[in-house]
């Protein structure tokens, strides 16, 4: 490690936590349904948007109705980018004259684009055209994201009414949520990004003689409008098969922390939109706090781990280390599927950070990360993906774990547990439960299982030995856990891949979604209760430690087989000099 | 539930036309009148020829020139089909590659330890980069091929490096097609 890696990593976290407040405190204006000084520009498309599509925005919903207004539009937008997609070889925006995407890959990443996954079972540059990157998957980057934030905020109404049947109207979230937050940022970002280098045009793919007279066939496209919403709504799916650390997805160290602060920013600002929601700062950044933590032990993890190699590496005459002297600097460490112009803090920043939310971009290749290394990305989303989290899906898979966290703390004391002044009873726990601990581990193993012992499943790692299961192991986790990145060495473009992580996604997505909404709902009917000297806080530090010890105890119980399987024994083996 | 249907689908089209069509249209608009060159892909043209993009690595095998880092796209630097090697830390066939690498750079340059990035496959395969040590390393193997003092081709690596951006972020770093197009300008191969 170096110092000037120190710095980088506390200077990408300072800067999202000058965005928690404008953001999080914007945030609440516009799902509050006030005023911004947006809305002189943007008023009048929202109230076409309504009128076309027979909305009343003031119509608030009941959970149920909420939710199936949502689920509804999910199968809408997955049904059409499917069509796009078998449709492509007859549609305009189509220099390279690809042709219809296969059935089972279409399905799949119709699935995937809808939930908020973008994991990519095919190279973009190789498969998708230019209007199906556009109408089809930069769409369902912007609607997947809004989708989970507005449920996000559904689910902090929950708390903060009382004694109320409705959470709000779905329609009027997801437009307000679209235009007005996702929107303006993305238009900002993109031209920064073209700035950096990122292309933006239509043109065919570039025919080049190189200096040595080979030809070179460079890929071009709408990159940069594509790559700004795929980081800030945490989608993660790249223009070009091998996403942000193509150097068209990602030129420079600028525009990688640009990637990397648009991952946390919405997520982070959540926390203060729930503080404002609920009438009380300070538990917003208790969440922010205890997110904060868990962020800070991944990346203490993730960077010594990258600056090691196998032993049988150092002893062939490489050199690892880290240099600073003028003319010959390097940034050493494990360079095995990073980029020069990211080195080792960069990588392990990335990864680190596209696994706490539930992005899946990245800007180095995971499946060559040290045994350890990789295993922080494949814990991060095991523990759900809450450390600041998919848009909206973190709040409120963190939410989750905060009813569990005061039930806990209520066991101890013996007390009925209260949350923001709402009782905490059967009902909300089972649902929790049912969520957090039944629905995600029963995907993630399951599958992992089922592919461990299947011949189509064994056909799929690219590496042998233990790190053939971390594999497939990532490859559930990162589909039920809506991440989409990958250990991309396994073939997933087999039918038995699609279609198995394409169920694992929906699950992970819609089974989860529903039970939160039932807490949602079924907490905006209850009295607020004011806190009295027996409440436990959940604002001081005590608080933010027994979340983080939640998150870890929860995820850590149910993963931990799987990790020693997997990660742990690679990293043993990798100490004592063995190869597979 | 079918009054929500309507919505469900009216505002899929509507936000499709928004956030699919017109929002990329306009942003393409604009970056095509303040950064054309950008837009377009950094492309570096010679003799009213393209040669390369800036940004993206190609391949050099020739004497005479700095060699880029080993590349796992296509049939490497295919830039068509961008991707990493996905070999594992204790991949056998990974430590192998690095093995031969290894020895066949130190037989260039005796004595010298290997920097990493030469011998590992990038993330992208496209890695327009190597190292300044990685530059070093080559530079008396350069400086021989081409009949050059190795100082000069040393202060013409030192024009050709990136450091830090902001002096902060990211690494140093050496654009080995601006580099070896430079050498071109300056000394002929022999």
């Amino acid at each position: 490690m170096t110092f000037n890696g120190i710095l980088q990593i506390l200077l990408f976290f300072g800067l999202v936590l000058l965005l928690v407040k404008p953001l999080g405190a914007f945030m609440a204006r516009v799902f509050n349904g006030e005023r911004t000084f947006l809305h002189p520009v943007l008023g009048p498309v929202e109230r076409f948007i309504y009128r076309v599509g027979g909305v009343d925005p003031n119509q608030e919903q009941h959970w149920t109705t909420y939710t199936i207004g949502m689920l509804l539009f999910s199968v809408v937008g997955l049904l059409l980018l499917y069509g796009l997609q078998r449709l492509q070889g007859v549609l305009p925006l189509n220099p390279q004259g690809l042709g219809a995407v296969a059935p089972d890959l279409a399905f799949n990443t119709a699935v995937s684009f809808t939930t908020n996954t973008n994991w990519q079972a095919y190279g973009g540059e190789s498969t998708m055209s230019y209007l199906v990157q556009m109408m089809g998957l930069a769409f369902h980057n912007f609607v997947s994201a809004a989708t989970g934030i507005v449920l996000a905020i559904a689910l902090i109404r929950g708390f903060a009414r009382h004694s109320m049947q409705t959470i709000g109207n779905f329609w009027a979230d997801l437009v307000r949520c679209t235009l007005y937050v996702l929107l303006p940022l993305c238009v900002l970002g993109a031209l920064v990004l073209v700035w950096q280098g990122v292309p933006q045009n239509f043109s065919s793919y570039t025919n080049v003689t190189t200096i040595e007279g080979a030809k070179q066939t460079i890929a071009q496209g709408p990159v940069a409008s594509q790559e700004i919403i795929k980081q800030l709504g945490t989608n993660g799916g790249g223009f070009f098969n091998a996403n942000s650390s193509h150097p068209y997805e990602n030129p420079t160290p600028l525009s990688n922390l640009i990637a990397m602060v648009a991952i946390f920013a919405l997520g982070g600002g959540l926390t203060y939109t729930m503080g404002r929601m609920v009438g009380n700062q300070r538990q917003g950044w208790a969440i922010f706090g205890a997110m904060s933590v868990l962020f800070f032990m991944g990346i203490a993890l993730a960077y010594p781990s990258e600056t090691h190699v196998h032993p049988a590496i150092e002893k062939s005459g490489v050199n690892i280390a880290a240099v600073a002297d003028p003319g010959s600097e390097q940034a050493g460490g494990n360079m095995e599927g990073k980029e020069v112009r990211f080195g080792i803090a960069n990588s392990a920043l990335f990864a680190t950070a596209t696994t706490d939310a539930s992005c899946g971009a990245v800007n180095s290749m995971h499946d060559s990360f040290t045994p350890l290394g990789g295993m922080v990305p494949l814990l991060n989303i095991e523990l759900g993906e809450v450390i600041f989290g998919g848009v909206g899906s973190g709040m409120y898979g963190f939410l989750l774990f905060a009813i569990l966290g005061v039930f806990i703390a209520g066991l101890m004391v013996g007390r009925t547990p209260e949350y923001l002044g709402k009782k905490i009873e059967s009902r909300e726990m089972k649902m929790t439960v049912l969520a957090l601990v039944l629905i995600l581990p029963l995907s993630i193993l399951g599958f992992t299982a089922l592919a461990s012992v299947h011949p189509d499943g064994l056909k799929g790692p690219l590496n042998a030995g233990p790190h053939g299961f971390s594999e497939i192991l990532y490859a559930f986790v990162s589909g039920t856990g809506n991440n989409g990145s990958a250990f991309a060495g396994l073939s997933a473009n087999s039918m038995f891949y699609n279609i198995t992580i394409a169920l694992a996604m929906l699950f992970g997505r819609f089974l989860f979604i529903v039970p939160a909404m039932a807490v949602a709902g079924s907490l905006a009917q209850k009295k607020i209760h004011p806190p009295s000297s027996g409440t436990f806080p959940t604002t001081g530090w005590l608080w933010v430690g027994l979340l983080v010890a939640v998150v870890l105890i929860v995820g850590g119980l149910t993963f931990f087989p799987a990790l020693a399987l997997g990660p742990i024994v690679e990293h043993l083996q990798m100490l004592a000099g063995k190869v597979f | 539930m079918f009054s929500q249907l309507r919505p469900a689908i009216i505002l899929t089209l509507a936000l499709t036309l928004i956030t699919g069509l017109i929002y990329p249209l306009a942003i393409t608009g604009i970056a095509q009148l303040l950064f054309p060159g950008r837009a377009n892909g950094s492309l570096i043209v010679r003799n009213s020829k393209v040669v390369g993009s800036e940004l993206i690595g190609q391949n050099f095998t020739r004497p005479g020139y700095f060699r880029p880092r080993p590349s796992a796209a296509g049939a490497g630097y295919d830039a068509a089909a961008s991707g990493g090697s996905n070999l594992g830390p204790t991949s056998r066939v990974l430590i192998a590659r690095i093995d031969s690498l290894t020895r066949a750079y130190r037989a260039e340059n005796p004595g010298r330890p290997v920097p990493i990035d030469m011998v590992t496959t990038s993330a992208s395969g496209l890695d327009p980069d190597i190292t300044p040590a990685n530059a070093e390393f080559q530079t008396s193997r350069v400086a021989r091929e081409r009949g050059v003092p190795e100082d000069a081709v040393r202060s013409l690596v030192r024009e050709c490096t990136d450091g830090r951006q902001f002096h902060v972020l990211g690494e140093p770093r050496v654009n080995v097609l601006r580099l070896n197009m430079m050498l071109d300008d300056r000394y002929a191969r022999h």
